[in-house]
């Protein structure tokens, strides 16, 4: 008997099934095609690597797990959980540490130095904002995985060629 | 109120207005809109033109080309609007049966406007699946100016921010029927005193889940030009999208299939199949059309920088969307 439940399919790290191009006149590297869980599961921890880019903007994957650096970033960022659970610590620098034009977010060396904002505890499908001019870490007791809204920047990670089918 | 004059006879035989701009006329009766210019004449399935006509009303035109079939559309131009028939089709060029003309955005839009508050019958709801709305056939049959004016979703920062657009809840926003699964937990938000504000985060996954439209991408953060605009998607694209710029699609859940064509002639490209996780981009000479079996979550990601279409056109930027 026909069912009218509906299960409704989103990936993860340990499962996901990538779709594809079938190819009519065209070339499969004019797509640059990729899958989040599978650019995670090939990445190291924190590493932040570029599956959108238009222009200046990129849409960073990055594999969270322990506990990452503190960074900050003259403009707003948004984290898209897309697995796992994740915490985000914020802290109002007392000192922008970047120059207002710089693009993409920068390490800090050491503890960052200000008030502490608060904490953020994210799960599958929450999005969040990273202040400009806030410093932040995030922990992941377990493999997550983030999809962050930001600009190309000095540790953006591009490997089209291996993410992407062609 | 809007100082355009709007061309527009008497209610005919059906109940419905014909309206005319430049040179094009347009007309419907129970089941088809009728469009003629000099060189010719077209007909599509009121269905269809209703559905295209809304989006196209909504999103103000869009980025670059909406194709309303493979001959009637729209192109912007960010302060005037081309309308066509048969301009993005080789056959229509060759039989010399194509035509344009360019009006300025607000009489355009004033007259679409006035043709989808027409011609939209009380029931039917141009933005909503086939399967959640009456039919739009018949004689005329009231109006449903609420389904059809509903205000575009954009956030200025993001969704959630206090100023900013909310998220949805039970009151105005039930969740869809096809996403009754879909966990509606929130981020637990920890701020310390006077950080309350500062402090955000909400459930993307469960503010989709509470969409009442399809295909309508709204904006839900915004980085400086780089707009995240998320859709909940069902049965079919109702527009071929041409763009006029690269653009980019990330699967949040289920799958969509793109039918991908030459943006210029119409001849197929390629079909790409996303599924959740997958991300792809639209390259900036095609037009595309989506098919979802299953309603699905989509972030289309644009680029809205007024300055791109100029880039492309001399060659300062690239219609495709990374070199490797």
């Amino acid at each position: 008997m026909p069912s009218t439940s509906y299960t409704t399919e989103f990936g993860s790290l340990n499962a996901f099934a990538k779709g594809g191009i079938e190819i009519i006149d065209d070339n499969p590297k004019n797509y640059a095609f990729s899958n989040i869980f599978e650019v995670a599961g090939s990445s190291r921890p924190w590493e932040k690597v570029a599956v959108g880019k238009n222009m200046e903007y990129v849409l960073e994957v990055i594999r969270a797990e322990g506990t990452s650096e503190w960074r900050t970033c003259a403009h707003d960022e948004f984290p898209l959980v897309m697995d796992g659970e994740v915490t985000i610590e914020l802290v109002r620098l007392e000192r922008p540490a970047v120059p207002a034009d710089k693009a993409g977010s920068v390490r800090l060396a050491g503890e960052p130095v200000g008030a502490r904002m608060g904490r953020m505890v994210l799960r599958r499908g929450h999005q969040a904002l990273l202040p400009a001019h806030t410093a932040y870490r995030i922990t992941a007791t377990a493999p997550s995985v983030v999809l962050l809204q930001t600009i190309f920047g000095d540790d953006t990670v591009e490997r089209w060629a291996d993410i992407c089918l062609s | 109120m809007s100082a355009t004059e709007i061309a527009s006879t008497a209610p005919n035989k059906q109940g419905y207005r014909s309206f005319g701009l430049g040179a094009f006329h347009f007309s419907r009766d129970e089941y088809f809109v009728h469009i003629d210019w000099p060189t010719g004449k077209h007909v599509l399935s009121a269905d269809v033109f209703l559905r295209a006509l809304q989006r196209d009303v909504a999103w103000d035109f869009f980025y670059g080309t909406v194709n309303f079939d493979a001959v009637f559309g729209t192109v912007n131009h960010y302060g005037t609007v081309d309308m066509f028939a048969g301009r993005f089709n080789e056959a229509y060029r060759k039989a010399e049966l194509d035509h344009t003309e360019n009006f300025d955005t607000t009489d355009i839009r004033e007259t679409f406007k006035a043709m989808l508050e027409d011609w939209t019958n009380q029931g039917f709801d141009p933005f909503a699946s086939p399967e959640e709305t009456d039919k739009p056939f018949g004689v005329k049959d009231g109006s449903n100016t609420a389904a059809i004016t509903r205000r575009r979703v954009a956030a200025q920062r993001m969704v959630g921010v206090p100023g900013d657009e909310q998220i949805r809840t039970d009151a105005t926003h039930p969740i869809n029927r096809m996403f009754a699964d879909v966990a509606q937990d929130e981020p637990e938000l920890y701020p310390e005193p006077g950080f309350e504000d500062e402090v955000c985060a909400y459930s993307l996954f469960a503010y989709l889940s509470r969409s009442d439209v399809t295909w309508n991408p709204s904006v839900v953060s915004v980085c400086k030009a780089s707009l995240y605009c998320p859709t909940t998607e069902e049965y079919i694209l109702p527009i071929f999208h041409g763009n006029d710029r690269v653009e980019w699609f990330v699967q949040l859940s289920d799958e969509i299939t793109w039918e991908v064509q030459d943006r210029d002639t119409g001849s197929p490209r390629a079909k790409v199949t996303m599924r959740a996780g997958d991300v792809a981009a639209m390259p900036g000479d095609i037009r595309h059309q989506g098919y979802s079996p299953k309603r699905s979550m989509l972030l289309v990601w644009e680029n809205a920088s007024p300055e791109l279409p100029e880039l492309i056109r001399t060659g300062q930027a690239s219609v495709y969307p990374v070199d490797f």
